[in-house]
């Protein structure tokens, strides 16, 4: 239940945005997000972006694997 | 980068998978619990017992939130559904669940006005459209999930909608491990803890895990390499610790902003977990300052005796205690279709995990 899906915010209008992945829109609610902009990945989880997600972390974890 | 395919790279998860044979120690064996349903669900989904070493045993928790839900509680929704004027809204998962007597699916069958719904927001759009109506959302869910229903709260009083309110049997993640650590019958050296929880949360309420119990765990994302990683983070580390995987998404601190939606209209409480019973401080209610918004308080629904199928093994299978496979009515009485516990119904239950995945796993430590 706890499904948290990463999508790209494309618009935003006050507490609300749309967000895309793969083609598919929908629209989210930023109400529990600080510092959100466009371009950015959250996790949208029941309508809600709950988190950012962040590149960097991302990169460093797949060259840690790459690595192994 | 979209986060979703580069963590499922199986030229990578190859790589992993073998550095997990060459790390282990064949001596003992490892007993890890993936706390989350999700987690459960991926583990199935992407064959990773298969690719584990034999000594690695993987246990599911209890982190699917309807199959925690008491029958109570559905009592209660089917006993507000019953009322005049009343529009229930819920997740999807709830829907099918067997309560005591009935189920929402029956009740919808009969006539009640039952919705799924897949946000709260559509729930407080539909209290916008039905202005006669008395819109119920079923609140069900972890510290993920309370926000998301926190935030339509504040935003009914905001907006002065007065005919929404919320049955409330929402759940805390670090109660469930408590009585998962205290129980004798229970055996896990690690957790994998559930990630999108810890967004909210972070790492500081796990802590007693590996300081107080002496466990090892690591915050773990849902992709295929992510649970690989998590593991191999698991039997890598020297001494007990929390550590973060899933560093895209978590940062020790957690969500702060979503946390004071939860602080400002929940309360802690004492919460009946399926399986496991009352655990202390493991649920939250909704305050007396949003009283108007309780649907319990609102509708008092009269339920009569609880009561569950005292075959059904759920209680067990929550705990980690027993596999689905061990119950006598897996895959006989009880299947998705027609199921009889709620970890056969939920989509992200053990049961219907192991009843979905069971040719794909077939002679692999199901």
């Amino acid at each position: 239940m706890c499904l948290g899906i990463p999508m790209k915010v494309i618009k935003i209008e006050g507490s609300e945005g749309v967000v895309e992945s793969g083609g598919l829109k929908r629209k989210a609610d930023l109400s529990l997000m600080k510092d959100i902009r466009t371009g950015d990945y959250v996790l949208l989880h029941a309508g809600f972006a709950i988190e950012k997600i962040k590149p960097a972390e991302a990169k460093k974890t797949l060259k840690i694997l790459r690595e192994i | 980068m979209r986060y979703v395919d580069e963590f499922r790279d199986s030229r990578l998860i190859d790589k992993v998978a073998r550095k997990i044979h060459r790390s282990a120690d064949h001596s003992r064996a490892y007993n890890f619990m993936d706390v989350c349903g999700t987690h459960t669900m991926n583990i199935f989904r992407f064959g990773l017992r298969a690719v584990l070493p034999e000594n690695i045993n993987l246990i599911s928790g209890p982190g699917c939130p309807v199959c925690v839900t008491a029958n109570d509680f559905l009592d209660k929704a089917i006993a507000i559904s019953r009322m005049p004027g009343v529009m229930i809204a819920t997740f999807g998962d709830m829907f099918r669940v067997p309560g005591s007597y009935s189920s929402l699916e029956k009740e919808k069958a009969r006539g009640a006005a039952i919705k799924t719904v897949y946000s709260t927001i559509d729930a407080l759009d539909m209290a916008r459209r039905y202005p006669s109506k008395e819109i119920v959302f079923l609140g069900v869910g972890f510290e993920t999930t309370v926000p998301t229903v926190g935030a339509s709260i504040l935003k009914a009083r905001k907006k002065g909608i007065k005919n929404y309110s919320v049955l409330c049997a929402h759940k805390t993640m670090p109660g469930a491990l408590i009585a998962i650590v205290n129980d004798r019958e229970v055996a896990v050296d690690g957790f994998l803890l559930p990630g999108h929880v810890s967004a909210i949360i972070g790492k500081a309420p796990y802590e007693f895990l590996s300081k107080t119990y002496k466990k090892m765990c690591v915050i773990a994302g849902f992709e295929p390499l992510d649970i690989l990683e998590s593991i191999l983070m698991l039997i890598s580390q020297k001494r007990p610790d929390v550590e973060i995987e899933y560093s895209r998404v978590i940062s020790a601190r957690g969500n702060a902003a979503a946390r004071s939606v939860i602080n400002k209209v929940f309360a802690p409480c004492d919460a009946e977990w399926r399986g496991i019973g009352m655990i202390k401080n493991s649920g939250l209610k909704i305050r007396n300052d949003f009283r108007e918004f309780d649907a319990e308080r609102k509708f008092r629904p009269k339920i009569g005796r609880v009561r569950e199928d005292k075959n059904c093994l759920c209680g067990d299978v929550l705990k980690g205690v027993k596999k689905p496979t061990e119950c006598k009515l897996f895959g006989r009485a009880c299947t998705p279709e027609h199921a009889v516990g709620s970890c056969m119904v939920s989509s992200e239950g053990t049961c219907a995990a192991y009843y979905r995945y069971r040719a794909k796993d077939a002679g692999l430590r199901v």
